[in-house]
């Protein structure tokens, strides 16, 4: 019972419920309009049937007197069909026809006029509802013509039955749809609930189930589904940061009490023990860093306040930072040669940019050139509406397998970690190219290394479109 | 560096000991005040070279009291200390009416320096002058002329900015950041020694060959030139 009471409360047949009432009103309505047009037509023919046999029957007493009219309507009403006659005197005694009576005869003259006529030789002396029409023979004698509209109840009828039997059939087939509908929506939906109830509970591996039929409660499914996996996603790259947090803050973090307990242990002279803090103080401005970092990727990858956008000058941005770096690149005996294409303007942050860009040329010098011949080159150019910085260098590269991975908070690829640097440089700056709705790219540069950054153009340094019309 | 007067405001019992006690150590006078309100009233009452407002305080946060006291044309030096170092808080921190803007944790010698900055900016208006001269060494900011010994020495723009910066503030240390802030106009990390690497290439023009250097690297904390005889 409740759970039929479950069902009633259901969007699905609460639609049903309506659509039902809807189709009745609708069916009645157009089968109503259908009769009444039936009837009209039907009665016109009639009135003109009518008029035509009153006509032809006023000049027959015109051609022959009564007696023409009597044999007239005696041979008329031998014919088969509805057709009523009758013919009387002044007083209405009955003098030809096929009818006994009819309340008509005291109708007014020349209208149509809606009666009932007793059959002549009828058994059962009813009542027949009939459309006549009286006229005045010269001689006072009457003449009623009409016809027999028995039909059109029937027709009444006929639509009625039709309309009832309709409804019927169609509260039968709409409830039991409708229950069916509720049914399989309820099923699903208690299904979803449970699938959301055990993700709740931790299987957070589950997926709402997806019935294939490409209705809405699929396409629900399915972008709920796709939430999931986003949500599931972050929580993984949330649990990987916390391990990684928990692995690269603690190697220093360690090394950091080492130093200062050995300090403390080994009842050191006072230059020992100034040497050591001053380790210390090092140490911990590393952390410091390496914190400041993964609080800005957070941030930027959560999308939230890192700085608000503003209209940037991006070919500015890019000349700084070269010529920031260019005095590392002369110092270490590389070249660092950029061409900067003008006017590159977007929505951007100046602040972030800087720092993704002089990560990536910080990487470039100090792993892509190395040795005698280090050259990076920094190119920033618009293709479209995008704006493409390439910092690209003649170093070892990246292999293809492990490009995606380098993007990855921690991930060095020299296994050695050898040369300073916390693992975050490159991520910040992709996670910053996500913040602009741009990308970072690792490519081949055969040999070396590609880093692309693509930003999108900002919508209003867009050069307004070369009109056609001038 | 002569005797600052600072007041420290700073809820933080700890933190603000330790400032007061390696202000004083410096050969400054430093007063503490643990809240906002107490720190408002004391900041009005003037006499002070540079307010450190910690930004987080209890009654009345950090940059509510720097905007009320430059509504009442306290125009007291301040620099802004602040656990939120993303890009829009300093915005934030500056718009307020801050002057500077120091994300915990900080080292001290960064801070001092910038202190030291934002009084000497109080104390004398060496930034109206129009040449600096250090030793031999001379800036004509105007002309944009440098010379050691009257000899004229060619610097590249920023190379010329940077020293400008640096004699502006002559006898007093720069730290790194300060210089790309002040020079380059960036507030990020470079994570690397860009910044040395340029001050090597500034000394090789302007110290080479010289017994006692003017550009001096000090440790731990940043640069500073000055006459060598001191």
């Amino acid at each position: 019972m409740k759970a039929l009471a479950r069902l009633f409360r259901t969007t699905a047949f609460k639609l049903s419920a309506a659509y039902f009432v809807l189709f009745g009103v609708g069916a009645f309505l157009v089968l109503g309009g259908v009769g009444s047009r039936v009837e009209a037509v039907l009665d016109e023919q009639i009135a003109e049937t009518v008029d035509a046999e009153i006509q032809r029957l006023v000049e027959l007493y015109g051609e022959g007197g009564l007696w023409q009219v009597v044999r007239s309507v005696e041979r008329r009403v031998r014919a088969p069909g509805g057709a009523i006659y009758l013919v009387t005197t002044y007083t209405g005694d009955y003098v030809v026809g096929n009818i006994v009576s009819s309340p008509a005869l005291s109708a007014e003259e020349g209208a149509m006029v809606e009666t009932t006529y007793k059959r002549r030789g009828d058994a059962d002396d009813r009542d027949h509802p009939a459309l006549a029409r009286l006229a005045y023979l010269p001689g006072g004698f009457r003449l009623l013509v009409g016809h027999d509209v028995e039909d059109h109840l029937v027709l009444r009828q006929i639509l009625g039955r039709g309309l009832g039997a309709s409804l019927f059939w169609l509260a039968l087939v709409g409830t039991l749809g409708g229950l069916y509908v509720a049914y399989r929506m309820l099923e699903r939906v208690d299904e979803m609930a449970a699938s959301a109830r055990r993700i709740m509970a931790g299987e957070l591996d589950e997926r709402l189930a997806i019935s294939g039929a490409g209705d809405e409660l699929d396409r629900l499914a399915e972008n709920l589904n796709a939430m999931l996996a986003r949500i599931g996603q972050l929580m993984r790259g949330l649990g990987e940061v916390s391990d990684n947090i928990a692995h690269d803050l603690r190697t220093p973090l360690t090394r950091l009490r080492n130093r200062a307990e050995a300090a403390m242990r080994d009842g050191a002279g006072a230059e020992e023990c100034r040497a050591a803090l001053g380790a210390v103080i090092d140490e911990s401005d590393n952390l410091i860093r390496v914190f400041d970092a993964l609080l800005m990727i957070a941030r930027a990858e959560a999308g939230q306040g890192c700085g608000a956008m503003s209209a940037i000058e991006v070919d500015k941005i890019v000349a700084d930072i070269v010529e920031l770096y260019e005095a590392v690149a002369e110092a270490q005996d590389a070249s660092l040669t950029s061409s900067i294409e003008p006017g590159l303007a977007m929505q951007g942050n100046r602040e972030l940019l800087g720092q993704a860009l002089g990560n990536v040329l910080d990487n470039a010098l100090k792993y892509g050139a190395t040795g005698q011949s280090g050259a990076v080159k920094v190119a920033a150019r618009r293709i479209g509406d995008r704006i493409e910085i390439v910092v690209a260098d003649r170093g070892q590269g990246v292999p293809p397998e492990d490009r995606e991975r380098a993007l990855e908070r921690f991930v060095r690829l020299d296994s050695s970690r050898s040369l300073p640097g916390s693992g975050l440089g490159l991520a910040l700056a992709a996670a910053i190219a996500r913040l602009h709705q741009g990308s970072l790219r690792l490519e081949d540069n055969a040999p070396g290394l590609r880093v692309v950054f693509s930003l999108p153009v900002a919508r209003a340094a867009q050069a307004p479109p070369a009109s056609s019309l001038a | 560096m002569s005797t600052m007067r600072i007041l420290i405001i700073e809820d933080d019992k700890e933190a603000g000991a330790y400032l007061l006690k390696a202000f004083r150590e410096q050969g400054h006078s430093a007063d503490l005040a643990a809240d906002g309100l107490e720190g408002y009233a004391r900041a009005r009452e003037g006499g002070y070279d540079v307010l450190i407002v910690d930004r987080m305080l209890p009654k009345l946060d950090g940059l509510s009291l720097v905007s009320s006291l430059r509504e009442q044309k306290v125009e007291t030096p301040t620099l802004i200390l602040s656990a939120l170092g993303q890009v829009d808080d300093r915005v934030k921190g500056l718009r307020a009416g801050g002057d500077d803007y120091l994300v915990k944790p900080y080292a001290f010698t960064e801070l001092l320096a910038r202190v030291e900055a934002l009084a000497r900016r109080r104390l004398g208006p060496r930034g109206e002058e129009t040449a600096y001269r250090v030793g031999d060494l001379e800036l004509d900011r105007l002309s944009h002329n440098v010379s050691v010994g009257g000899k004229e020495v060619v610097l590249q723009p920023r190379e010329f900015r940077l020293l400008e910066y640096l004699m502006k503030h002559a006898g007093q240390v720069v730290t790194r950041t300060m210089l790309l802030e002040n020079v380059w106009d960036y507030h990020f990390d470079p994570q690397t020694n860009v910044i040395d690497v340029h001050i090597s290439r500034l000394r090789s023009k302007i110290d080479k060959g010289r017994a006692t250097p003017l550009l001096h690297t000090i440790r731990g904390a940043g640069y500073m030139i000055r006459e060598s005889a001191r």
